[in-house]
């Protein structure tokens, strides 16, 4: 009787297991069409009308969707926040891989973008006419979203860094803002001196602002040329970064405190957080999450490396992409070609939004804005200085979205144990390297 | 595709809902153990068996009855299996399948046979979560179940003054969700503006970080310790009330204190609570999970993403891209379960 039972759920189980096979066979071979479609039929697809899907979390591209209808009323766009970051891009791989449920475009970071043109999995946007774009963007974004000839997304916002200060809390110690990562160190030794209760910063170890420090140093660890790709955190410019930092952590010069948690909001509103080193789209979420502190803040250029140079690095910044798999790759196109440039591009940085576009940046009126938070300073030229000082040639890796999941696992340490950044960089390199490889990349071979 | 794979794991993910009501009615639990025993001796059994062997060659008539019953059977039992076999089995099998293969950012899916298996086999990631949540295994269950029991005697003894609150009380935290609780505990374990940093102010002294490297994994012992005390507790409390009171009388007569009382009815009577709970909690300690990946984003440092093999797998796909190796991992991850719960129950069934 036994034995019975078991055949039968055996023999239950292997059909089972069997509808599952087909069902993973079917979803495996949605095959894609080419994607060589000129301008003309864009402006056919617009006359025609139809619906364009598109997922992404920034808040500014409500207003360019309703305008992108109003102009072209055929035309219905259907905006979906499919998660922030990661979690949008894990549900964007997985549509892609089951072939079906793909977005028509997809707001992609420019961090995140490599792992989507590496797979091909992007059209390029050169066949529409994207290469025209060339000087329409500043050149960090949009070094990140091309390839050679090929246009894999164009860029919808940036972040060039820029150091943001609590001058409340320095003018009360008596502090100099500083202009070099030198006088940082010093200023956060002051500020912590005169009140144990202050930071210089927080910093329980960022991949992104950790990389985007190395940038800014000149350090080029990701270099990538088709798959093959090389890993060296041991240049000299991440080795200036480890320099410095190292004395901030030994000296526990920075709080434990993670970015974005409300122990965060709730330093950077009392003052025991003093200065931020971020993305110049950083006022919005100041003046909504810190709006307590409103005017205590300024913003002033990061501090160099060198004294007297201006680099810059960026930090953050998304583009908007077509996957492959999108149903209507024109109005797609066109969708994305609206938001990102023009009047689409300018009614989001009246928005909000920090600009990618050259005309943007220099426009009298975004460089005359004065910040209420900020004292009515006129943060803008400050961020816009930035933008044309960001250093060249950077890239990331075309993994980077799983390489940043596991910088607290190795760099982490240097964090909270004895284990030296240095040390912990060389970890996260042969974390990378192994998964690289493993992947079916040639790492540091 | 990866939420298919990870319905195994979340379907018996710590104890869930449904599991302990019938470990709650009284004789429950004895009526398991003496069925598997006495199933040979079964009179329905019995009966089926002798039918099937003394049977004739069928008749063309009996064998058309035969199969009409066969598929009067199926028709009470086909709508069970069809769910059983979607939501339970096929599950279990895509990630079988799944787990034969390599998926790559270059190259694509290709068939790889067990490879998978030796890898997980041989990779330190995984067996480091393994021996964290197998330290807190032998540390935290022992302590969860003794707190559990020492509540569930005290009010059992019938001494306790407001029994009624204090089992309530006890179990209430069983109520808030783990994501809930590991939030509340998070809050209070904050140095800097939760109750360890207010009770540092308020003395001027310097308790250590819960959160840091060496204590975290105390910590979370202590926040699923909270929630999952009284749950134990119920169990216990509800077999011990099922322990007919005049056994109790009897030992009183022949002179038995309160403590000859627990040694040698109580605890013995209870014997398959205990294994049941021990089973329940060997479970829930191999699929830490809820805890960890809530407190990770205040510790981020401490918990790394291979803490626990369960967020092992999680990173492995949802942030990997290895739904593959995530499936090879999840399953040895559920075998070696498995059969740690079995050898437990096993020997805890043996002595009773």
């Amino acid at each position: 009787m036994r034995t019975h039972i078991t055949r039968r759920l055996l023999g239950a189980l292997a059909v089972v297991s069997t509808l599952a096979l087909t069902a993973t066979a079917c979803g495996s071979d949605a095959s894609d069409g080419g994607g060589d479609s000129g301008p003309k039929d864009v402006a056919a697809a617009l006359e025609k009308g139809g619906k364009v899907t598109v997922w992404a979390w920034e808040p500014t591209l409500k207003k360019v969707a309703e305008d992108f209808e109003k102009k072209y009323p055929k035309v219905d766009v259907e905006l979906v926040n499919a998660g922030t970051g990661d979690k949008q891009y894990t549900a964007l791989q997985n549509a892609m891989a089951a072939g079906s449920g793909a977005p028509d475009v997809a707001q992609v970071e420019y961090y995140a973008l490599g792992q989507f043109t590496i797979g091909k999995s992007v059209e390029d946007l050169a066949s529409y006419g994207a290469q025209k774009y060339g000087t329409t963007f500043t050149s960090g974004p949009w070094n990140a979203v091309t390839e050679d000839k090929a246009v894999y997304a164009l860029p919808m916002d940036s972040g060039p860094m820029a150091f943001f200060y609590n001058k409340k809390v320095f003018d009360k110690h008596g502090i100099k803002v500083p202009t070099t990562w030198d006088e940082y160190v010093e200023a956060a030794r002051a500020l912590h001196k005169a009140d144990p209760k202050i930071f210089i910063t927080n910093d329980t170890g960022d991949a992104g602002a950790t990389t985007s420090l190395i940038w800014q140093a000149g350090g080029r660890p990701y270099r990538t040329d088709g798959t093959d790709v090389t890993i060296d955190f041991g240049d000299e410019g991440t080795r200036k970064y480890t320099a410095t930092w190292q004395k901030l952590l030994d000296e526990k010069l920075v709080a434990p405190i993670s970015s974005w948690s409300d122990a965060w909001y709730k330093g950077l509103a009392d003052g025991s957080l003093a200065t931020l080193s971020i993305g110049a789209w950083m006022p919005a979420n100041l003046t909504s999450g810190v709006a307590s502190a409103s005017g205590d803040w300024r913003v002033a250029p990061l501090p160099q490396w060198t004294k007297g140079d201006k680099t810059s690095a960026e930090n953050g910044g998304s583009s908007l992409a077509v996957p492959k798999a999108a149903k209507n790759k024109e109005l797609a196109y066109a969708f994305t070609e609206f938001a990102t440039t023009g009047a689409g591009a300018s009614a989001r940085v009246t928005a909000g939004a920090f600009p990618a576009t050259r005309a943007d940046l220099e426009s009298k009126a975004f460089l005359d804005t004065a910040f209420p938070y900020f004292g009515g300073q006129q943060a803008n030229r400050i961020f816009a200085e930035s933008a044309r000082n960001v250093g060249e040639d950077w890239s990331y890796l075309p993994y980077q979205v799983y390489a940043n999941s596991i910088f607290n696992d190795t760099v982490g340490k240097a964090y909270v144990s004895p284990t030296t950044l240095t040390d912990g960089l060389k970890q996260w390199q042969e974390a990378g390297v192994t998964y690289g490889n493993d992947q079916g990349f040639t790492v540091n071979k | 595709m990866p939420h298919v794979l990870f319905t195994p794991v979340l379907t018996l993910t710590t104890v869930s809902a449904p599991t302990p009501l019938h470990t709650l009615l009284p004789h429950s639990t004895p009526r398991l153990r003496t069925r598997s025993v006495t199933d040979a001796r079964n009179p329905a059994m019995t009966l089926l068996s002798t039918r099937a062997t003394a049977a004739p060659p069928p008749r063309p008539r009996a064998r058309f009855r035969l199969r009409k019953e066969a598929l009067v059977g199926w028709g009470f039992a086909g709508p069970f299996v069809a769910v059983f076999g979607l939501v339970f089995l096929a599950p279990i099998g895509y990630a079988l399948y799944l787990s034969l293969f390599q998926d790559r950012l270059i190259g694509g899916t290709s068939f790889v046979g067990l490879d998978n298996y030796g890898k997980a086999l041989t990779d330190p990631r995984f067996w480091e979560g393994l021996t964290r949540v197998g330290l807190f295994l032998l540390i935290q269950v022992p302590v969860m179940l003794g707190v559990a029991l020492l509540v569930a005697l005290a009010i059992d003894s019938g001494r306790l003054y407001g029994r009624t609150f204090f089992r309530v009380s006890i179990f209430l935290p069983y109520a808030v969700p783990a994501v809930v609780a590991s939030l509340i505990w998070g809050f209070m374990y904050g140095t800097r503006f939760g109750l360890v940093g207010n009770v540092n102010d308020a003395f001027g002294i310097s308790l250590p970080d819960p959160l840091s490297p060496s204590l975290v994994l105390a910590a979370i012992g202590n926040i699923v310790t909270w929630e999952f005390v009284g749950y134990n507790m119920l169990i216990f409390y509800a077999a011990l009330k099922v322990v007919p009171r005049s056994l109790y009388e009897a030992a009183a007569i022949d002179g038995a204190g309160e403590w000859r009382v627990v040694t040698s009815i109580k605890l013995p009577a209870i014997r398959s609570a205990l294994v049941i709970a021990t089973i329940f909690s060997i479970i829930g300690s191999f699929q830490l999970f809820n805890e960890p990946s809530i407190l990770q984003k205040l510790a981020p440092n401490a918990i790394t993403s291979d803490f626990t093999p369960n967020l092992y797998t999680y990173s492995l796909s949802f942030s990997g891209q290895q739904h593959n190796y995530a499936a090879t991992v999840a399953i040895v991850m559920g075998v070696l379960t498995a059969i740690i719960a079995y050898a437990v129950q096993l020997r805890g069934m043996r002595k009773g």
